[in-house]
């Protein structure tokens, strides 16, 4: 087993990606027993400095030292030796085997030449586990358990590699706010014993749970100092480089009539099981509704659903007053829906099309781009170009594949073209996920012009903020189900999160 | 009933080229790669293993060590082509269903230009012999169906436990099951994802390697170009229709195989139907079984033909 | 990165592409023992030095052109087509039963006719992997070619009973061929055995190139195609352009079956697809899936499948050497594809290339 990790220095790591550099120049310390929170916004370089911390990339410069020794790493099997482990955002876990058959991928111990001994893994599990007070079933599949127990076994698994160091990779981002609680407080425990970093882009969790704080922004290192001594706003301008407030809901309600109606919707999921069971939700003109709730509990067949893109089992989807239930993508398109779909680089757009050509991807037969099916180029053209200037697209010209674009760049193409062919609704699925401040301010800032248009939006976030500042009423939904819905000013987090986790206000939580 | 038992005793051993291809082609899948190219792999597989006993014997018999050296050799072969299609599809990350059609396109031509060159025609050779277990083979009908074959024909269904055993209770079968499934994560856990591709293909290699020369060898006896008649594609669709399970994929084996045997007794069976028709049963019986079990294949290797790239992000 | 660096860089790998495919093709020609350089001289110079050659070419230029085209329909649409091998032998049987059934008619309304139902034969054929695929999630890589060994045991069947020649019957030799179709149903020749066809083939690269890219219908097949989930997203029927795409690229394979017929053969003949189907996807790889590239590249490799049956004769090379030549064609090409758009790669070797330079200054 490793020694304890009692030092740990990054010094100058530079990493290039095509036309990106993702790390500049980074240098980075973590003393003992120190939880170390390492911020910055979306696409700042965090979780590509933390690869590299791991050995999954190789720097192009820098260097490495661990308790003073230099270290190289060719791959994470070597930083596993050295005592380093990671706990991913998107979780390291291979769905179709159990507990300790993804501990047993890096228990090397096990492999014995024609056996894998997994009743020694079995009992390095269950130990580990008793230990630290994180209770997993060694024996079930990955795919039975939820988010937060999902969570819990990545943390075993670093632990039975024999980590001395952890790096959590925005370990809450889909948990609720009381699983998160739980977390920091583990945290704080685990740190008799171990160093930690700790990546976030929360800052009221950072404050929480960190000693130390390093702001990463544009790959660059900004600022390094002591949690206590900032406060949050101060860590927020230096995260972003610049103030930001964001947008809020603040006007009157000014609903109209009832815009899309939804009665007791059941739709089943990829895997055949019912992802809605009931759902039902009505959304008014004017009116935005912002569905919380951690993903996974059926937004994205809802989406689907509405949009047409998945069969419904039972139910009604009733749009303007017109029963929708089971009609196709195409007629709830010329029915006035737009949609903001969660997987923007694949579903929002055929990444190998020009900017231009998506930008009609509803509209190829519509008598304004084509005659007798036949394209008309240069009002394509026009059009892209006239969309360019109004929403910012940042691109070297309208021919460019739409996949070369940044993430930002994208979700404006997509925006361009819902929010121009004069929706009647909208729905919006993640619309900032992954994305700068500047441009989740301005996708907020048109989400809300949309409203005052007198457009009812459906509003589908995990990021709690976005929903509490943007929503006139906010619904959450567990198992398929909506759990309640509340007024704008009646929700907070705490209340958001004891129905997120499917528990009943004023019971035991 | 003659005939049942007849068309039986002959769907064993006419299954095994089968079983042997789509016990290979299932630990290319487990691994995420799709290798169409197993047509072609078999073809050389046959090619080689045929013009071992036949050079050595010019047409004669020859002792039965030259054959097992052809089974041999064409293992060999079968590996390294696997590891030249890891090549296209593991390192180069190309799209994995068009490189297999030019693997095999490749495998079928090398396997025909050499055949020109070294054999000529139509030449057959004694090939191996069966092998009869004792008592075993005494048994009425069951012996005559199970037990009277050559010894690769028994070695073939002792694989396909032991294919089990391997998948699910070694290491190589973790990491095999692993970087199919979710590489990232393997990848995070220290597996090498690209090497572990590579050893799986070389395997799925070796065995529609063995497979082909099993054809020449034990079965037909000699080499032609339509000697494989698409059973490369028939054990790639064998795979999807056993789950990616050696259990079902033998049961499927047996079952394609009783398709096949149905040609060589028609006279018996006293139908009057063209022959033709029965030539192309195997295959019409393909294409509908796909239509039955493809809508529920989302079970398979969720990483099933897609390339890893370590550092790319997404 | 400058732009001299990208063209240099392309080109080196392009080039690394072709010697590849060279080298390995020669290991096979020594492992054969036959002189490397006289058997690539025989397999594309020879073929253009006498106008007989050069005929000879055209005339399996004219098919590879017309189903490459088809399958790069298929292929822009999401699916790839294996099975035109099938798909115009069944076009064939198409051409020759209108043929052999209405010998009498005029030949301006017998020979469109006949042509039409070599094309619904062989559009048939491509619809029925089009429907298992878009509706059931069958691979059209594993049906097509199924299809292809059912079309070819279907073929065999009609040319050895109803469609057999009589009099094969009546002499007894039984060679497995239709009768002398009525010559109403032929496509006049231009020089030796090169016919009129050759028109059509690059009027269907125009008409297939206008398809594509100037319609709204090329415009939903290549959305489909390129990302299905977003082009579902776009309220686009992916199934229907799917199993459309796959019906027009069985019907292009027809279309060949039944021109082989009315201008080379002129009766259905056991072997006239001649493994054209399969070459088609290398051409229709080679000419990077777009008509203006598929016409020089059908006419290229219409060259190595002529030149290679020289090779027997000439140097002692079998004439499979084509396909080792092809499969392999196929292999580099796919790899330089993905090594042309691996930019991370080209971005890698870019600083490899200024530290050199900056090293050597130093």
């Amino acid at each position: 087993m490793s020694e304890k990790i009692t030092s740990l220095r990054m010094e100058h790591i530079t990493k290039r990606f095509p036309g990106v550099l993702a790390g500049d120049d980074i240098s980075l310390e973590v003393g003992e027993g120190e939880i170390l929170a390492l911020v910055g916004e979306n696409g700042a370089g965090k979780t590509t400095l933390m690869n590299i911390l791991m050995g999954i990339y190789q720097p192009d410069e820098g260097r490495i030292f661990i308790n003073g020794n230099e270290v190289r790493f060719r791959g994470p099997e070597d930083a596993f030796k050295v005592g380093l482990g990671m706990v991913h955002q998107q979780y390291m876990l291979v769905g179709d085997m159990t507990v300790t058959e993804n501990v047993a991928l890096g228990y090397k111990q096990a492999w014995k030449p024609m056996k894998l001994d997994l009743d020694e893994v079995r009992r390095r599990v269950v130990e580990v586990s008793d230990r630290h007070g994180l209770a997993v079933n060694p024996d079930a599949y990955i795919w039975q358990l939820s988010v937060g127990e999902q969570q819990r076994v990545e943390l075993v698994k670093t632990l039975c590699l024999g980590a001395r160091f952890l790096i959590l990779d925005e370990p809450t981002s889909a948990l609720t706010p009381q699983e998160t609680e739980e977390l920091v407080d583990l945290l704080k425990k685990m740190k008799e014993e171990l160093s930690i970093i700790f990546i976030s882009h929360k800052l009221n969790e950072v404050k929480a749970v960190s000693d130390k704080i390093a702001i990463l922004r544009h790959g660059r290192i900004v600022f390094t100092g002591d949690t206590a001594d900032h406060s949050s706003s101060s860590i927020a301008a230096l995260m972003t480089g610049h103030e930001i407030e964001l947008p809020e809901n603040k006007e009157a309600d000014m609903h109209g009539g009832l815009a899309l109606s939804i009665k007791d919707l059941c739709v089943r999921s990829d895997r055949g099981n019912l992802a809605l069971d009931h759902f039902s939700l009505d959304i008014r003109e004017g009116e935005v509704v912002g569905l919380a709730g951690v993903s996974g509990n059926g937004q994205r067949e809802l989406a689907e659903a509405v949009n047409g893109l998945r069969a419904v089992e039972s139910g009604s989807i009733s749009f303007f007053g017109e029963e929708c239930a089971g009609r196709g993508a195409h007629q709830m398109i010329e029915a006035g829906m737009g949609y903001i779909p969660e997987e923007r680089n694949i579903e929002g757009i055929v990444p190998a099309f020009s900017i231009k050509e998506n930008l009609i991807l509803k509209d190829s037969e519509n008598p304004r781009f084509s005659k007798h099916h036949l394209m008309k180029r240069k009002a394509v053209m026009e059009n892209a170009e006239r969309l360019r200037k109004d929403f910012d697209i940042r691109c070297p010209g309208v021919d460019t594949a739409a996949g070369s674009l940044s993430g930002g760049n994208i979700q404006k193409v997509i925006l361009a073209r819902e929010l121009t062919r004069s929706p009647r609704f909208l729905v919006a699925v993640y619309p900032t996920r992954g994305l700068d401040m500047g441009a989740v301010e301005s996708i907020h800032k048109e989400l809300l012009a949309k409203r005052k248009e007198g457009i009812g939006i459906l509003l589908i976030s995990e990021e709690l903020d976005e929903i509490m500042n943007l929503s006139d009423r906010i619904a959450v939904i567990y198992k398929g189900r909506v759990q309640c819905v509340m007024k704008h000013g009646e929700a907070d987090k705490r209340r958001l999160g004891i129905h997120m986790a499917g528990l009943e206000e004023g019971s035991d939580e | 009933m003659d005939i049942l038992i007849n068309i039986l005793s002959m769907t064993v051993p006419f299954s095994v080229a089968l079983l042997l291809a789509s016990l290979g082609e299932m630990f290319n899948q487990r691994s995420g790669v799709f290798n169409l190219g197993c047509e072609g792999i078999m073809a050389v597989g046959a090619f080689i293993g045929m013009l071992v006993p036949f050079s050595v014997g010019q047409g004669g018999a020859v002792a039965g060590g030259w054959n097992w050296l052809g089974l041999l050799l064409a293992c060999v072969a079968g590996a390294l082509l696997g590891l030249l299609f890891g090549l296209v599809v593991v390192t180069f990350r190309a799209p994995q269903g068009i490189a297999g059609i030019g693997l095999q396109m490749f495998g079928v031509g090398v396997a025909g230009t050499l055949f020109r060159h070294f054999v000529g025609g139509t030449q057959s050779i004694p090939g191996m012999s069966t092998t009869p277990i004792p008592l075993l083979s005494k048994i009425p009908v069951i012996g005559r169906i199970f037990f009277s074959h050559s010894i690769i024909v028994y070695l073939a269904f002792l694989f396909v436990p032991l294919a089990w055993y391997i998948l699910f209770k070694t290491p190589w079968g973790l990491r095999v099951r692993a970087v199919g499934t979710h590489p990232r994560a393997a990848d995070s856990m220290g597996i090498n994802v690209n090497r572990t591709r590579y050893e799986a293909l070389a395997v799925g290699g070796a065995l529609a390697g063995l497979a082909g020369a099993y054809l020449s060898v034990c079965q037909v006896k000699m080499f032609s170009d339509e000697l494989i008649a698409g059973r490369g594609f028939i054990a790639v669709a064998l795979v999807y229709f056993g789950h990616w399970n050696p259990v079902k994929i033998m049961l499927g084996a047996l079952l394609f195989s009783f398709a096949q045997t149905i040609q060589y007794n028609v006279q018996g069976l006293g139908m009057n139907v063209p022959y033709e028709f029965f030539v192309m049963l195997p295959y019409v019986v393909v294409v509908v079984v796909l239509a039955f079990t493809s809508r529920n294949q989302k079970t398979g290797p969720a990483a099933l033909g897609k390339p890893f790239n370590r550092e790319m992000r997404t | 990165m400058n732009r001299n660096f990208k063209l240099v860089y392309k080109s080196l790998v392009i080039l690394a592409a072709i010697i590849v495919t060279l080298a390995i093709s020669s290991l096979i020609l020594v492992v054969l023992g036959a002189d490397i350089l006289r058997t690539f001289e025989t397999i594309i110079i020879t073929p253009l030095t006498r106008v007989g050659h050069i005929t000879e070419v055209f005339v399996r230029a004219v098919p590879l052109c017309i189903i490459a085209l088809g399958v790069a329909v298929a292929y822009r649409s999401g699916i790839v087509n294996i099975g035109a091998e099938g798909q115009m032998a069944m076009g064939v049987l198409g051409f020759t039963a209108t043929a052999l059934a209405l010998p009498d008619l005029p030949k301006p309304i017998l020979l469109p006719m006949a042509l039409i139902a070599g094309v619904l034969s062989g559009g048939l054929w491509g619809f029925i992997p089009g429907i298992l695929k878009s509706k059931l999630e069958v691979s059209e890589l594993l049906s097509t070619v199924m299809l292809n060994y059912i079309a070819a045991q279907f073929y065999s069947f009609c040319l050895r009973v109803p469609m057999m020649d009589p009099a094969e019957a009546l002499s007894g030799a039984g060679t497995p061929q239709s009768a002398r179709l009525t010559t109403n149903i032929e496509i006049g020749r231009i020089t030796g055995r090169l016919h009129y066809g050759l028109f059509i083939a690059l009027a269907l690269a125009v008409i297939v190139y206008l398809f594509l890219w100037k319609t709204s219908y090329g415009y939903k097949m290549r959305a489909s195609g390129s990302q299905p989930r977003a082009a579902r997203y776009g309220g686009i029927a992916v199934s229907r352009y799917v199993t459309l795409a796959m019906v027009i690229s069985g019907a292009f394979a027809g279309l060949a079956g039944g021109i082989e017929i009315a201008a080379v053969h002129r009766r259905a003949i056991e072997g006239v697809t001649n493994n054209y189907g399969f070459s088609a996807v290398v051409v229709a790889l080679f000419g990077m899936l777009h008509p203006f590239g598929i016409v020089p590249a059908s006419f290229f490799f219409a060259l190595l499948i002529y030149g290679s049956t020289l090779t027997p004769r000439a140097v002692g090379v079998p004439a499979n050497i084509v396909d080792v030549m092809q499969g392999l064609i196929i292999m580099t090409i796919v790899t330089t594809q993905m090594i042309l758009q691996n930019d991370y790669l080209m971005d890698r070797v870019w600083h490899w290339w200024c530290s050199k330079r900056k090293a050597k200054e130093a």
